[in-house]
């Protein structure tokens, strides 16, 4: 049980009547990359706060790395580094100075201290602007200097909130990126996000955020099976008409086809089927066009969750 | 909002040391303090004013006025059309005071670094006590050198040293007028916490400050006659209307200030506020009083801008602790 990072049980946050967060069950492992995904207000920033000590929960417990965030704050936030929802810094003060300050907070002096700032500063690509003005960064550049003091206490867990949000393409790439060299380097990570395709990518598992629920936990491919029904979706182009579509619907694992146009179809499936889709087409007399296999977006993951959802509520309303 | 008693088992305090990060804390604080540009200005102010209004005092006192106490009358001398030095400290202290605070905590806020900051490994404690500590260190430093400058101009001029007597009552007079300067220090601070945009956090604190020094002699005066009402020719009841208007007025900190300003430069002043001939029975009009007498006079005085400075600081700190760090 050692390599448990961060565990909720019924970890619960009311504001007066309003349930920020409710009844979240929660386990991160060692070495993991994990996402809280979902729309803004779900509660993903509140179960931030609350790992961290900055908010009280309002009932359950957390234990991040063994430790209670509420009685043992400094502990935790001496092990745990946060990188904020769009990070601010000192804006008259250099890259190096907003370091320093962090770095004495954290009770890193001396030596040891400009050891640890030229070492984050090089990890993130950021030593040869060091001592230029904050104020003159532009919103990746800020971004990478705040996961640079993240990286300054060594951190065993690093929560991330929204970090992508507001990159161009390429900063979100590098980004995204930098998370799998630190994660490569052992670092348990964090991250919340709304937008779902950019961290599907880096995410060994996801925590789908919804009202305050955390309603869906996962593989990104286990929760393609639970909601979409399979995880492989096919996308093919045979000739051959209605005989194509019949045996497709008779290949064994195979969940679901649609006919789009004349010779387009989408089927989804338990396991790769790619195979056996060609050689039934071919058997059935078709000819094929072109096959492909779909990733399962986390997008559409959500999407189809939501509209299954909705329609539970609107049939028991 | 609030906490649920039942999930604190007694006993069991908080980790570590609230202090943990303070001097770290103190440290940046006070370097922008020293090195803005805000600082810069108020000092290039206090710096005109207190060499303006001392030069022309030390011309007066060459010309003859005063007598005894040379270095206390550098402070009090005034001269047309300057008002003296301590008429300009009770008006730039305080507004020295407010610079320091008025964005302490929103502007935290604003520039998104609160977070971050709260997430290291310090309590709010640090932050918040670090951040006033810086403010008062500087309100001292400026104020110290002040006073340095004074003396040393005063040195140049008369071409005579100040005796201990002078000395125990201008360091005395340091050290209440940076309290002074505290109580407006801890009410921006406050009113930074309390508002999120420090242009109304400013705007509040310099309305409590104008309040004061414009309306609350008027208002002790228009309430003292309300609720001790002295019908003419009864000299008891109008003795204690007047009493009860000095009681309102030292509600005031600019009140006090005066008042200790006055006692303190001044040895002649045997007492603050209303005396009856009677009491001054056996005196010998005019003869200064010691230095330690003096700091007796004016001890409550001092004791009260103390109290309030905590006693603000302590309000900030209770609604700091009670704030949602989410921006």
């Amino acid at each position: 049980m050692d390599d448990i990072v961060v565990e909720c049980r019924e970890l619960t946050r009311r504001y007066g009547d309003f349930v920020a967060v409710d009844s979240l069950n929660l386990t991160v492992r060692k070495g993991e990359i994990f996402g809280l995904l979902g729309p803004n207000g779900a509660g993903k920033t509140t179960t931030i706060l609350m790992l961290l000590g900055l908010t009280e929960p309002t009932s359950g417990s957390v234990r991040v790395l063994g430790l209670d965030p509420t009685r043992q704050p400094l502990s935790i936030k001496a092990r745990v580094g946060y990188l904020p929802d769009q990070v601010g810094f000192y804006d008259g003060l250099t890259a190096r100075e907003n370091l320093i300050y962090i770095a004495k907070l954290n009770g890193i002096r001396g030596r040891e201290m400009q050891e640890r700032i030229r070492e984050s500063l090089e990890q993130v690509g950021l030593s040869d602007v060091a001592d230029r003005q904050v104020r003159t960064f532009s919103r990746g550049m800020r971004q990478r200097l705040g996961v640079a003091e993240v990286l300054l206490k060594r951190p065993q867990l690093i929560v991330m909130d929204e970090p992508t949000l507001a990159l161009d393409p390429e900063a979100v790439r590098e980004f995204l990126e930098l998370i799998r060299r630190l994660k490569s380097d052992g670092i348990t990570i964090m991250l919340s996000s709304h937008l779902l395709h950019q961290v599907q990518a880096v995410c060994d598992r996801v925590g789908l955020f919804y009202k305050g629920r955390m309603v869906l936990e996962g593989t990104v491919r286990d929760l393609a099976q639970r909601v979409l029904g399979g995880a492989y979706r096919i996308h093919l182009e045979a000739e051959g008409g209605p005989a194509v579509e019949d045996a497709l619907h008779r290949l064994p694992d195979v969940t679901y086809v649609a006919r789009d146009g004349a010779q387009t179809y989408h089927i989804e499936a338990r396991s790769d089927l790619r195979a056996d889709v060609a050689r039934c087409v071919i058997e059935a007399g078709g000819k094929v066009l072109a096959l492909s296999a779909d990733i399962p977006r986390l997008d559409e993951i959500y999407a189809r969750y939501f509209q299954k959802k909705e329609v539970a509520y609107a049939v028991a309303a | 909002m609030l906490s649920q008693p039942e999930r604190v088992p007694i006993g069991r305090q908080r980790e570590g040391s609230p202090w943990t990060g303070l001097w770290a804390v103190v440290a940046k604080e006070m370097a922008d303090h020293l090195t803005s540009v805000r600082m810069l200005i108020l000092e290039v102010l206090i710096v005109l004013t207190a060499s303006g209004t001392v030069y022309a005092a030390t011309q007066s006192l060459r010309a003859g006025a005063g007598g005894s106490f040379l270095f206390l009358n550098l402070f009090i001398t005034a001269r047309e059309p300057l008002p003296a030095f301590v008429g300009f400290l009770g008006l730039l202290v305080p507004l020295i005071g407010i610079a320091l605070a008025f964005d302490a905590i929103n502007g935290e806020f604003n520039q998104r670094t609160i977070s971050k900051i709260l997430a290291q490994p310090i309590y709010r404690d640090a932050l918040l006590f670090g951040k006033f500590l810086a403010g008062l260190g500087a309100l001292a430093l400026t104020l110290s050198a002040i006073w340095l400058l004074i003396i040393g101009l005063g040195l140049l001029q008369l071409g005579v040293p100040p005796d201990g007597e002078e000395v125990v009552r201008i360091l005395w007079f340091l050290l209440v007028t940076i309290f002074y300067g505290g109580i407006w220090l801890a009410l921006a601070m406050l009113f930074s916490i309390v508002f999120r945009q420090p242009a109304t956090a400013a705007l509040a604190s310099i309305a409590v400050w104008l309040f004061f020094t414009a309306f609350w002699g008027i208002i002790a005066g228009l309430l003292a006659q309300l609720l001790r009402p002295a019908p003419p020719g009864d000299a008891l009841a109008l003795i204690e209307q007047v009493q009860l208007e000095l009681a309102l007025a030292r509600i005031s900190p600019n009140t006090l200030y005066a008042e200790v300003a006055l006692a303190t430069l001044n040895p002649a002043v045997r007492a603050l506020g209303l005396i009856l001939p009677i009491q001054l029975h056996g005196a010998v009009p005019g003869s200064p009083l010691p230095a330690a007498q003096s700091l007796l006079l004016t001890w409550p005085h001092a004791t009260g801008l103390i109290a309030a400075t905590i006693l603000l600081f302590a309000l900030g700190y209770v609604l700091f602790q009670r704030q949602e760090i989410r921006a």
